[in-house]
Order: C-alpha cells, then sequence, then structure tokens
C-alpha cells in the first residue's frame, strides 16, 4: 500500500514539474494561433519558426556567442583551476570561495555590474560585452568542475611525466589534461547550456544588434504569444535534454569501474 | 668503495612550513652500487630522493651528478628515472603506451618502440599484458610494470621510492630478488628508499641510516648490524636490547647489577653509556650464581625461533632462541665479551664518513 502511495506521489510530482511544458509542445502543434483550443495538427510554426529572420538571426547569436563563450571560459577555467590547485592552503581556500560567488550572487547584480562597467569603459554594449559577460559567469563552473579531478589525480603522475622525459608543456598536454579529461568536458557543456540559456545578464549586456535567443523571444511575447514561441520553446527543450542526457550518462560511464568487460556472456 | 661517484649530495638542507627536513645531508652515491635509505617514516628519505630527481630544489646545499652541479636541472634533464611510492602509473593508458611512454617523448621510431617495450616486460614478467588497462593490474604487477616504465629510458641512475611497501610478504621477498637481478644485470646503480630495515639488510652494498633529516651511519650491512654507531642505529636495525651502563675502565662495563668484560674502550672513567645486545647474542642457560638470573614472563613462537621476555634486575630483556623455557622458570642469560656493545649515551654522532670526499669534492665546485 506504502508503495503504490509513494509511486502516485512521484507521479504527481513529475507531472506537475512537465505538464507545461508537454502542453506547450502540445500547442506547438495546434493549428489555431488559440492557447485555449485544439483545431488540429500542423507542423505550420515550425515552418514558419524557420523562416522567420530576426529568430533565425538570433539563435546564430545565441549558438556563436554560446560556443565562442564556452570554448574560452574551459580554456581559461582549466588554466585557473590548475594554478588554483597548486597554490598554498589557505590562498587556494580563499580563491576558492571568491569562484563561488559569481555562482551564488543574484544574477541581476550580476548584469547590472557588469552592464555599469561596460558603460564606465567606454565599450559598446554588443556582441563583444555579451561574450564577455558570458564568459564571467561561465569560468567558475569550469574551475568548480576541473579542481576536483584535480584533486582526485596522484599528484605524483606529474612528477612521472618529468621524471620520463617530459617538459612541463608536455607534461600538461599528455598526462595532466588525460586525466581530468572528464571535468573539462562536463565544464564545457554547463558552460554551453548555460549561455545557451542566459537571459538576465544577456539583457543588460547585448546591444541592438546582438540580441540573443532569450531576448527576442521575451520581446515576441511581450507584444502576443505568436505559437512559433512554442514551437521554438518545444525545439530549446529537447535540445537541453539531449545535452543533459549526454552529461549523465557520460558521468555514469566515468564513474562505472574500468574493470568493463566488453560483450556480454553468449 | 674506490669506484667513481656518480651522485654527491653536499649539505643538503630542507624546510617545509618552518621546519627543517633535511638537516645537512652529506651523501656520496658510487656507480653500480645499490644504496638504501633507511630511516622511520617522515625522517625525509621521500624527501631526500625527490631531490636527486630534480622534482624539488633544496633551500641549501649543493646536488652533483658526475661532478657537475645540477641544482637546477629540472627532471626531464637528468639521467635518472623513478619508481614512486604509489607506482604512478599513468590510468588513461595501457601497460603498452606507459611502458613506451619515455621513448615516444624522444621520438624513437615505432619498430623499435615495439621491440624494446616487449623487452622489458618480458624482464618483469609480464609478456603478453600488453592490451590490459593499468587498473586491471595487481598491486606487484603495477609495481613491474612502474619499474619497466623507468628501466627502458635505460637511465643511469633509478631511484626507487618504497617499491614494494604495498605488497604482502611472500611478494615482496619475490620482488626483492628480481629488483637485485635485475640491478645487477642491467650494471645501473638503484638508489633505494625503505623503511624496511630487513629489506635494506638484504639488498643494498650500502646502507644509510637516518633520522629527523639527518644521516646517522652509512656503511654496508655487515657495518651497520655489527658495529651500529648509536643506540639508534641499533634499535633501528633489528630488535636490540639497549641497556643503561657504565664504562669503569676500557673494556669493563657495568649493567644490570653486574660488571662485564667488554671489547668496546675509549670513554672516559665511569662514564654512562648505552649498553646494546643483540636478542640472537644472548644464550639461555640454567640458573647459577656466575650468570645474570632472571624470571621469564612471556614466550612466542616466530617460526623459526622464541622470542622469550625475561624480568631479570631492574630490566626487561628480549632473547631470541629456538628452545624455549617455561613461562616462569628461572633461567640464566650468558654473555659473551663479543656480545656487547657500548654505545656513547644517546648522542647522535656526527658521521665523519665522508670527510676526504668533501675536501675532494669542494675541487670540483672550483673548477666548474
Ligand atoms: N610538500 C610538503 N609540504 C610540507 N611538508 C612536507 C612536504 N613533503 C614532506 N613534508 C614533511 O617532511 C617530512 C619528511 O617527509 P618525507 O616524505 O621525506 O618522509 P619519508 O622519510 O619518505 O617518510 P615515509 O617513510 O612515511 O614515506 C615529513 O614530516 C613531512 O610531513
Ligand atoms: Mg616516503
Amino acid at each position: 500500500m506504502r508503495k503504490i502511495t509513494s509511486k502516485l506521489y512521484i507521479a504527481l510530482v513529475f507531472l506537475f514539474l512537465y505538464a507545461p511544458i508537454f502542453v506547450l509542445i502540445a500547442y506547438s502543434f495546434n493549428e489555431s494561433k488559440s492557447r485555449t483550443v485544439w483545431t488540429g495538427f500542423t507542423f505550420d510554426w515550425y515552418v514558419k519558426l524557420f523562416n522567420n529572420e530576426v529568430i533565425l538571426k538570433s539563435l546564430a547569436n545565441t549558438l556563436i556567442i554560446a560556443l565562442i563563450a564556452a570554448v574560452v571560459s574551459t580554456i581559461l577555467g582549466t588554466l585557473a583551476a590548475i594554478g588554483i590547485y597548486n597554490m598554498k592552503k589557505w590562498l587556494r581556500t580563499a580563491i576558492v570561495n571568491i569562484t563561488y560567488i559569481p555562482i551564488m550572487n543574484s544574477e541581476m547584480v550580476t548584469g547590472v555590474s557588469l552592464m555599469l562597467l561596460f558603460v564606465a569603459l567606454n565599450i559598446d554594449l554588443g556582441y563583444f560585452t555579451l561574450i564577455l559577460a558570458h564568459i564571467t559567469f561561465c569560468v567558475p563552473y569550469v574551475i568548480l568542475n576541473v579542481l576536483p579531478k584535480l584533486r582526485q589525480m596522484n599528484h605524483n603522475l606529474y612528477d612521472a611525466a618529468l621524471d620520463l622525459g617530459c617538459n612541463p608543456i608536455q607534461a600538461f598536454r599528455h598526462v595532466i589534461v588525460p586525466e581530468i579529461m572528464p571535468g573539462i568536458v562536463t565544464g564545457f557543456l554547463m558552460s554551453l547550456t548555460y549561455s545557451i540559456d542566459d537571459f538576465i545578464i544577456s539583457y543588460f549586456t547585448t546591444g541592438a544588434n546582438s540580441q540573443t535567443l532569450p531576448i527576442t523571444i521575451y520581446s515576441m511575447t511581450r507584444r502576443k504569444v505568436s505559437p512559433e514561441v512554442n514551437a521554438l520553446s518545444a525545439i530549446i527543450f529537447v535540445v537541453v535534454l539531449l545535452i543533459l542526457l549526454i552529461m549523465n550518462f557520460k558521468d555514469i560511464r566515468d564513474s562505472a569501474p574500468k574493470k568493463r568487460r566488453k560483450g556480454g556472456a553468449a | 668503495m674506490n669506484k667513481n661517484k656518480i651522485i654527491e649530495l653536499k649539505n643538503i638542507t630542507m624546510e617545509y612550513d618552518g621546519e627543517q627536513i633535511l638537516k645537512g645531508i652529506n651523501l656520496d652515491i658510487h656507480d653500480k652500487e645499490f644504496v638504501t635509505l633507511l630511516g622511520p617514516s617522515g625522517c625525509g628519505k621521500t624527501t631526500t630522493l625527490r631531490i636527486v630527481g630534480g622534482f624539488i630544489t633544496p633551500d641549501s646545499g649543493d646536488v652533483f651528478f658526475g661532478g657537475k652541479r645540477v641544482n637546477d636541472v629540472p627532471p626531464y634533464k637528468r639521467p635518472v628515472n623513478t619508481v614512486f611510492q604509489k607506482y604512478a602509473l599513468f590510468p588513461h593508458l595501457n601497460v603498452y603506451e606507459n611502458v613506451a611512454f619515455g621513448l615516444r617523448l624522444k621520438k624513437v621510431s615505432e619498430p623499435e618502440i615495439s621491440r624494446r617495450v616487449g623487452e622489458m616486460l618480458e624482464l618483469v614478467d609480464l609478456k603478453g599484458y600488453d592490451k590490459r588497462g593499468v587498473n586491471q593490474l595487481s598491486g606487484g604487477q603495477q609495481q613491474r610494470i612502474a619499474i619497466a616504465r623507468a628501466l627502458i629510458n635505460n637511465p643511469k641512475v633509478l631511484l626507487l621510492d618504497e617499491p614494494l611497501g604495498a605488497l604482502d610478504l611472500k611478494l615482496r621477498k619475490e620482488m626483492q630478488i628480481e629488483l637485485k637481478k635485475i640491478q645487477q644485470r642491467m650494471e645501473i646503480t638503484f638508489i633505494y628508499v625503505t623503511h624496511d630495515q630487513e629489506e635494506a639488510l638484504t639488498m643494498s652494498d650500502t646502507v644509510v641510516v637516518m633520522k629527523d633529516g639527518t644521516i646517522q651511519q652509512i656503511g654496508t650491512p655487515q657495518d651497520i648490524y655489527n658495529e651500529p654507531v648509536n643506540s639508534f642505529v641499533a634499535d633501528f636495525i633489528g630488535e636490540s636490547n639497549i641497556l643503561p651502563g657504565i664504562m669503569h675502565r676500557d673494556r669493563l662495563v657495568e649493567f644490570a647489577g653486574n660488571n662485564f668484560e667488554c671489547v668496546d674502550g675509549g670513554f672516559d672513567p665511569m662514564e654512562p653509556v648505552d649498553v646494546v645486545i643483540r636478542p640472537e647474542d644472548i644464550k639461555l642457560t640454567p640458573a647459577s650464581d656466575d650468570a645474570l638470573n632472571g624470571v621469564v614472563e612471556n614466550v612466542t613462537f616466530k617460526g623459526v625461533h622464541y622470542e622469550i621476555i625475561v624480568k631479570a634486575y631492574s630490566d626487561t630483556w628480549m632473547i631470541h632462541s629456538t628452545k624455549a623455557p617455561n613461562v616462569g622458570e628461572v633461567v640464566g642469560i650468558t654473555l659473551t665479551p663479543e656480545d656487547i656493545h657500548i654505545m656513547k649515551k644517546s648522542e647522535v654522532k656526527k658521521v665523519n664518513y665522508f670527510k676526504s670526499d668533501l675536501t675532494e669534492g669542494s675541487d670540483i665546485e672550483q673548477k666548474i
């Protein structure tokens, strides 16, 4: 009896969590523009979506910015993590705590302060500021994913690499990077998702030409919610879901014992 | 030993967090020598080895390789290779790639790499393990891969940091023999770190006994065992009975309430000393007025011998014997003068062993 109750409870929780999204996905296939009446199934909104220049441009903006920001923050974050790892203990603790601040901080505050900074420095708001802003909030995620991998690493591995003839750069490439790769990949994927998803910080740091998808959607819904937005949101949801699945799958694989056997019994 | 020196450590000091870890290490290492650094945990063995390997630079003092000062030469330019305390195999590479690592960096041709890796795996008795992941190997196998990975680079000197520490007793004994064979066959110098005195005595040409960042004694295993310079070395190299005594005059010492003849001299009259007696040197005899008598408190079977604890006078004695007395029995403790080793009272003796080498070394220093 208790088992059934608890299962029912879980089902309810998931229903509440996902119902809005399923409604949204359903309505993205609704023939009518109405948000309340179902008049028939159609792909029209998807077709329209892919003919909407504004949306396509902001989609391109979003992806380009996310990619650049994720690549740069992955490189910066990884190097920073290695630097932090090699610091004296008290300094390391201090820096790790500072690293948490951008994550804990209200996005509103981060956004506004970045905007003020850019304005004060006389930098025109646009692609450049947007990318800088995204790098700012992505770097901590990379650091916090790479640091634990460094800590888990046998610290003699670096010495062993030097011992066998690597100079420090070769040791980094041939030994350290492969060891912390899982952390780097997770950091990269997180940066990518957070960058694609970001609205608040982008809102404050974007210019007229560099609007990202979330901002475009926001301005579209302000006038009148077009079912195109439903279609777009459905696509975004599926893409994010896929990335999450990949990340989880990777986690399971990384933490699985290495002595997996190839193939199964016949 | 008249062979040529290949490594010299001169007055090495090292400090961590305000604590002096090495306090003036002077050590010469000769070609093809098997040198063991022996000492209790935390005495600075690994630190000394890391200085030889180039992973850390000493605060003061110099390291010479073949007469050249190498303090600032990084590890990848030193003709030494290391087997690390926890092996430090590369988990993302398989056995073959781990062993091939050093050759790959030197851009050795693929067929040559393949041939030499094969040879190495054969040497360490792991032929056919090429494709295994290193985490799929047992401790002993990982250990041998670590040795192969280091040896394939033809180092002049191999540094080994407690390489057998994680192995069980039987495997450890086998590997000791194996390592000694490898060292002799390849004719290279081994600097070997251990805190196992038996391992040090069985494998080494030269044993360096360390304590608290200082070298206590350098010598052959026989020297160290038979002529320990102080009671620390005596106690660390095999269990010993260490009793307080008073040196009446040369060759006469008082301890345990009796006067004994001994073979040592050169102490001040009535100087307090430590008397060191090995458990296996003591003969148990029936109690008599001529012997030091005591009561057997405990008898433990140790395989080859019995370990017998005897309370005599105000001291507790440990005695090794193949015959077991009964607990509570009164026995006589019989000593010959050669069994009694007199040590200066708990003072750490300055080791003057390398005096002549030091002056010689400073010449080299000037030439550079
Ligand atoms: N990187 C470091 N930072 C601070 N202290 C250190 C560091 N490395 C070693 N020490 C200290 O130096 C001392 C000697 O260490 P070392 O590793 O040389 O000992 P060891 O003789 O190899 O001991 P063991 O047999 O346990 O391996 C220890 O007290 C240790 O705490
Ligand atoms: Mg050590």
